[in-house]
């Protein structure tokens, strides 16, 4: 069944929530919407990994997938802890209010 | 004994480290300090006179033979070898006879001097420092060492002269010596490089062996290069400068550094090099000329002033002009002998003149003299002995060493009846300065205050007996080289033979001039020299004596004459009196323009371009920095905007 989408469609898609969640990345102001924007890129890089190795017969990407999805986790364990603090901290989550680092 | 040279040396420098740290540290006792700088003297002295009656010992041939003391290699580079060796032979072992010997005296006689004074450890260290590093200059076996040598004692001068730092005048003195002597010493170190560029070695034996592979050209321009280093040292036209102002240091230093030893270090250098100097007739004309105007030049100088420790300074430098005027006409034993016999009379003089201070409780100006020889006996007649040497009295040590200078200047292959003229003009100009200072010094009523007139007194017996043995030296000191006309024997020409050459053994002193066929007339072969020698030496001697008679009636006699006379030729008075207006036209024209150009490299190059060109850059990249830091706003989404255009760039020209 999976054989009949040709490969195209799956990098498309791929593409278009990578674009989706970068341009999310770049205008959202919530900290957590950007955090959630970035999970999405990584799930987009995993469907062409995955389609990739499906259309080549190689379980290199499937690896890789597997390598992403457990930095994926630990960088939302992080990634969630530096937010709570932040919002101890500053009273805040907005990335535009958080410039303390700069000139 | 010989081989023991090296200690002769060694203990001035362990005197020096002695005092210089363990008796600055622990403030040691003055006591202490003097015995020890002194003893280090006695050793060195000691030493010398027996070291120099081994070498009597041996045959004339040998004692120029004997080999160089090499204590260790010093700088071993490529073609360039040089050893800390020490030379022994005649010319070496009577310089550091007269070295040590002389220092010795005014060691003992420093000890009295400076006795109050709060730098008296650093006094003895440096005194000490000195008298090591002119024996390494006397000693010394090659060029290099001898350089060593020759800073080191320009160095101690710079120190002592400058010893009392607190005011302007020596510090500035001080300064204005080891400049004026750096431009010598640039010329001398010039000249020790073309010796090693063309001979390949630096070491005397080797050099002077292989002389005779120089081109004219070369020995000559080398021999004018090391008489530069000379007139620096030794104070002759036109470097002499600095020596009157070295005046401001403490008089016993003037007397051994800046009269009998550190000044005629330029004489002994240029007899050491005497095989190079017979090589190039051009520079021996032009040290002989510089020597004979030296001479006149500085005596006119010393015939006004007023201040005794320069009217000495100038009667030093004129002094120095005839042994330069001996050596640049080929005699240099004679130049050697009266170095000697100066040694002795001047180091005498200059610690005569700071007995007077210490009695005058630091008077310089003799106008403020005057009487003193009832109340000073023994520094009155060791000076008035002093003074007749230096006149040229027959039977005092000057005589017989001056004598032989002019009868040389005249008669020597190299001389001329104009330098003789010179020299004896000089002469006659020396015995008049000195008896004036003599007289107004010590004859006549008293001058100075009541309050400075109550304290008169003699110098202790400390400072007073070195006094009488150099004034026993000043009267004996030339009878070992009585010259043959007079039926005596030249000992001190025949020693120095070996090392300098001249006349072999028992040859007339007038029978081997060339004047002699020229002026001998009747044809009585030999005697014509001899009479002519004895009629110039008598014709010296009353132009000395016309020289006191004058200052015997302008300064006992009509004490309103000179004044008169002053008045009279004003100009020509007060030309002389402010010495020439030398030190304000090298004022003006080497040290302010020097000045100048310090100035222009500082405002203009340095601050124009260098800071200019420094700041600039400095200036640009702070300016980038204050535009691009905009770039780092804090805001994180416009850094993931950054990276993400950026990947996107990156992407599109990877797969273009």
């Amino acid at each position: 069944m999976l054989s009949s989408v040709p490969p195209f469609y799956y990098f498309l898609v791929s593409a278009l929530i990578f674009i989706i969640g970068a341009i999310g990345v770049l205008v959202r102001r919530n900290a957590i919407v950007i955090f959630m924007c970035i999970e999405m890129m990584l799930s987009a890089v995993n469907l062409s990994f995955i389609a990739a190795s499906h259309y080549l017969n190689s379980l290199d990407g499937v690896l890789m997938v597997f390598f992403v999805m457990t930095v994926a986790a630990a960088e939302a364990a992080v990634g969630l802890a530096i937010l709570v603090l932040l919002y101890r901290g500053r009273g805040t989550i907005k990335a535009d209010e958080i410039n303390l680092l700069k000139w | 004994m010989i081989d023991y040279a090296w200690l002769i040396p060694l203990f001035p420098a362990m005197g020096f480290l002695f005092n210089g740290l363990i008796g600055r540290w622990c403030n040691l006792d003055k006591r202490v300090v003097s015995w020890v700088a002194c003893s280090a003297l006695g050793l060195s002295f000691l030493l010398s006179v027996l070291i120099f009656f081994s070498l009597l010992k041996l045959a004339p041939d040998a004692r120029a033979a004997v080999p160089d003391k090499i204590l260790f290699d010093w700088i071993v580079s490529g073609d360039l070898k040089t050893a800390v060796g020490y030379k022994v032979d005649p010319l070496s072992i009577v310089m550091a006879l007269v070295v040590s010997g002389v220092s010795f005296f005014i060691h003992i006689y420093s000890v009295g001097y400076m006795h109050g004074d709060s730098g008296f450890t650093r006094y003895f260290a440096y005194l000490n420092l000195f008298v090591f590093m002119m024996l390494t200059l006397v000693m010394a076996n090659n060029f290099l060492l001898m350089f060593v040598g020759w800073e080191g004692v320009g160095l101690c001068s710079y120190l002592l002269i400058g010893f009392w730092f607190e005011r302007d005048a020596p510090a500035n003195a001080g300064k204005k010596a080891f400049v004026v002597n750096r431009v010598g010493d640039f010329g001398f170190l010039v000249g020790i490089f073309l010796i090693f560029v063309h001979l390949g070695t630096l070491e005397f034996n080797q050099v002077f062996a292989k002389a005779h592979l120089l081109t004219p050209v070369t020995v000559t321009l080398i021999t004018l290069l090391l008489f530069v280093g000379a007139t620096g040292k030794s104070a002759q036209i036109p470097l002499y400068v600095w020596l009157p102002d070295a005046m401001e240091g403490p008089t016993p230093v003037s007397s051994l550094i800046h009269a009998a030893t550190m000044v005629t270090s330029g004489v002994y250098m240029i007899a050491r090099c005497q095989v190079l100097y017979s090589m190039a007739p051009v520079s021996m004309g032009v040290v002989a000329i510089f020597g004979a105007a030296t001479a006149i030049y500085a005596a006119s100088m010393g015939l006004l002033q007023f201040d005794i420790k320069r009217v000495l300074a100038y009667s030093t430098i004129s002094q120095l002009g005839y042994m330069f005027l001996a050596v640049g006409v080929g005699a240099f034993s004679a130049g050697i002998f009266h170095l000697m016999t100066h040694a002795f009379f001047k180091g005498l003089l200059f610690l005569g003149a700071g007995s007077v201070m210490h009695a005058l409780s630091g008077e310089l100006d003799m106008r403020n003299m005057g009487g003193l020889w009832k109340k000073t006996p023994i520094t009155f007649w060791t000076f008035l002995m002093a003074t007749v040497a230096i006149a040229g009295i027959p039977g005092f040590s000057g005589f017989f060493s001056k004598d032989e200078i002019l009868w040389q200047a005249f008669s020597s292959p190299h001389g001329h009846l104009f330098l003789w003229v010179v020299g004896a003009a000089a002469a006659g100009m020396t015995a008049f300065y000195m008896f004036r200072l003599t007289f107004v010094t010590f004859l006549g009523q008293c001058r100075a205050t009541e309050e400075v007139k109550k304290h008169i007194h003699e110098s202790p017996p400390i400072m007073t007996v070195p006094l009488i043995i150099l004034a026993g030296l000043s009267v004996i000191g030339g009878y070992i080289g009585i010259p043959h006309v007079l039926g005596g024997r030249n000992y001190f020409h025949e020693f120095l033979a070996p090392v300098l050459g001249g006349l072999p053994e028992g040859s007339g002193h007038a029978s081997f001039s060339p004047v002699k066929l020229a002026y001998a007339n009747g044809g009585v072969e030999g005697s014509g020299g001899a009479n002519l020698e004895i009629i110039l030496m008598v014709v010296s001697v009353i132009i000395a004596l016309i020289g006191i008679g004058i200052a015997f009636y302008f300064y006992i006699r009509n004490p309103e004459v000179p004044k008169r006379l002053a008045q009279r030729a004003k100009t020509c008075y007060t030309i002389i009196f402010n010495k020439y207006y030398v030190d304000e036209i090298y004022e003006a024209s080497f040290v302010n323009s020097t000045k100048k150009i310090g100035n222009f490299l500082w405002r203009e190059f340095d601050d124009g371009v260098i800071d200019r060109t420094v700041n600039v850059v400095g200036g640009l990249m702070l300016w980038w920095g204050r535009i691009l830091r905009k770039i780092q706003t804090g805001q994180v989404q416009s850094y993931a905007l950054g990276m993400l255009v950026g990947a996107v760039v990156i992407i599109i020209l990877l797969i273009r």
